[in-house]
């Protein structure tokens, strides 16, 4: 489904400067797979490629046989919807209510009215979130928030879900809840790919790994282990 | 698909504006003072095209004919000269009606008046009172009557004198002055529309770099570039639309107050009423000009944000 072939980064004119380097990996429809590192490994700048934030300093990634470099604007946008992203800073829109953050992801795809009105509550019980429905972001605990977050990147039922540290931000028991929404969302059939830096959750998913560090995999490990 | 999507992107364009509050509110008042100006730069060439006016109309040129010039040539020279495009008006000023307002000017010269009734006859001709468009056509108007006069024998002509060439030098300055003046308040006006726009843009660009990161987010989520842009955009629109009201409303008591000024000190215009005589021409164009620049501005800010 997703393919890095040599894919490098880099951010400034010094050869030696690489965000990230030699990456090559595969991820598999339906797979849940973790990215972990410490800080500045270069996790997010995977992400970005990914997501056609940035470009490649060399190399291709390809998205379903489609190379994500070579796409034209309005081609990224349709990509992006095909995807479902979760920041470790929420990021909800915060003039726009619960209800409304979740329905702009399906008003950007091009979902009627209809759609938006049956699907939003649905998605907000299945993150437990029904009752806050025409709450404001900033009326929400960090939790709630990475919640709405989580239903607002599945409510299109995208392809594949990209976490960047979702539990970054959150204490030990939300932590645990967004967790097993991940796994649950991963159980009817979404792939997804989570970067983190907690130990305790990839030990509780026991998924398959890949560890980076300094820019580079230096682990890719199908058991789940934890090795920085 | 398209209304749908339009039918959204106004929504929350309304919502947003509706939503944001005091950045709203402060938005609109940086417009307001704007398109006032724009108001004001309208009503001070209205005023200035008064005095303009009114200065050229004080300026006009006399024919002055010989006593027994016969008032059938002197009317048919009147006709063809209102004929002349150049000549907005002609008087004639009849031999009776220029001794009578010879006597009301001097009535306090005793000597003169009696020195004039020693005379007996009416020593003073009959005269055209020529008024022409702009000042700077006189001399035309006056050569083409020269012309004219040249063709009579000298015995025949009917014409004593034109003033004009005794006049000549205050009419070029005047000329000067009319037209310095209209190129100064042009150039003013320009700079202060400039600046007021420039002023209105940035305010505009730091709403919505405030913005940013929901702009990002929004693409990220997949929102196409339009679908993110169009809500900012309808809410320069609402911006420059309440602005335009506002700023009617606010130059309605000041046209009520100035209207004695400009009557009395200016001659001619009353601003009040050529307020509420223009009101709707006056109106679309605050309007448009408040409803273009809240639009342009914000198109042109957020798309720097969405080169994400």
């Amino acid at each position: 489904m997703i393919y890095f072939d040599k894919v490098a980064k880099k951010y400034t004119n010094d050869p030696n400067a690489f965000a990230i380097q030699d990456i090559n990996f595969s991820i598999a429809h339906n797979e849940f797979v973790s990215i972990v590192g410490h800080s500045g490994a270069g996790k997010t700048t995977l992400l970005k490629l990914l997501l056609a934030e940035e470009r490649p300093t060399e190399g291709n990634i390809f998205f379903e046989s489609v190379n994500v470099n070579e796409l034209h604007r309005n081609e990224v946008t349709k990509l992006r919807r095909r995807i479902g992203m979760i920041f470790q800073d929420f990021r909800l829109l915060p003039n726009k209510t619960v209800y409304e953050n979740i329905a702009f992801a399906m008003e950007a795809a091009g979902r009627s009215d209809e759609e938006i009105a049956f699907d939003v509550p649905h998605v907000l019980e299945l993150v437990d979130l029904g009752h806050k429905i025409w709450d404001f972001p900033g009326h929400l605990s960090g939790g709630e928030k990475q919640r709405v977050a989580i239903a607002r990147a599945i409510v299109n039922q995208p392809d594949i879900i990209i976490a960047d540290e979702p539990t970054g931000n959150l204490d030990p028991v939300n932590t645990y809840e967004i967790v097993q929404i991940l796994k649950k969302v991963n159980d009817i059939g979404t792939t997804v790919i989570l970067t983190t830096h907690n130990k305790g959750i990839i030990d509780l998913l026991g998924r398959r790994v890949i560890t980076m560090e300094g820019g580079k995999i230096i682990r890719d490990d199908q058991s789940g282990k934890y090795v920085l | 698909m398209f209304w749908l999507n339009t039918k959204r992107i106004i929504r929350t364009g309304f919502l947003g504006f509706w939503r944001n509050g005091f950045v709203s509110l402060s938005s609109i008042l940086v417009v307001t003072v704007t398109l006032f100006t724009i108001i004001v730069i309208i009503f001070t060439n209205v005023v200035l095209e008064s005095v303009l006016a009114d200065m050229r109309s004080k300026v006009d040129v006399n024919v002055y004919f010989v006593v027994t010039a016969p008032e059938s040539q002197i009317l048919a020279m009147r006709d063809s000269l209102n004929k002349l495009t150049e000549v907005a008006s002609v008087k004639y000023v009849s031999r009776e009606t220029a001794l009578a307002e010879f006597k009301e000017k001097h009535k306090d010269d005793y000597l003169t008046i009696q020195g004039l009734n020693e005379l007996g006859d009416n020593p003073l001709g009959a005269r055209l009172n020529i008024v022409a468009r702009d000042p700077s056509l006189y001399e035309g108007i006056v050569k083409s009557i020269e012309d004219k006069n040249a063709l009579v024998p000298p015995d025949q002509s009917i014409i004593d004198k034109v003033n004009y060439r005794q006049n000549k030098v205050v009419i070029d300055r005047l000329s000067e002055i009319i037209n310095g003046a209209k190129q100064l308040g042009y150039l003013l006006a320009l700079v202060l529309m400039f600046i007021s726009v420039l002023i209105t843009f940035n305010t505009i660009r730091l709403v919505i770099y405030m913005s940013r990161e929901e702009i990002a987010v929004m693409r990220l989520v997949g929102a196409s570039s339009m679908y993110v842009r169009g809500p900012f955009i309808v809410g320069g629109m609402i911006y420059g639309m309440i602005s335009a009201v506002l700023s009617m409303a606010l130059f309605y008591p000041i046209a009520i107050w100035l209207a004695r000024a400009t009557t009395e000190f200016f001659g001619g215009v009353n601003l009040y009423t050529y307020y509420i005589e223009n009101f709707f021409q006056i109106f679309i164009i605050v309007l448009s000009a408040g409803v273009l620049l809240g639009a342009v501005s914000s198109f042109l800010a957020v798309r720097k944000y969405l080169k994400v």
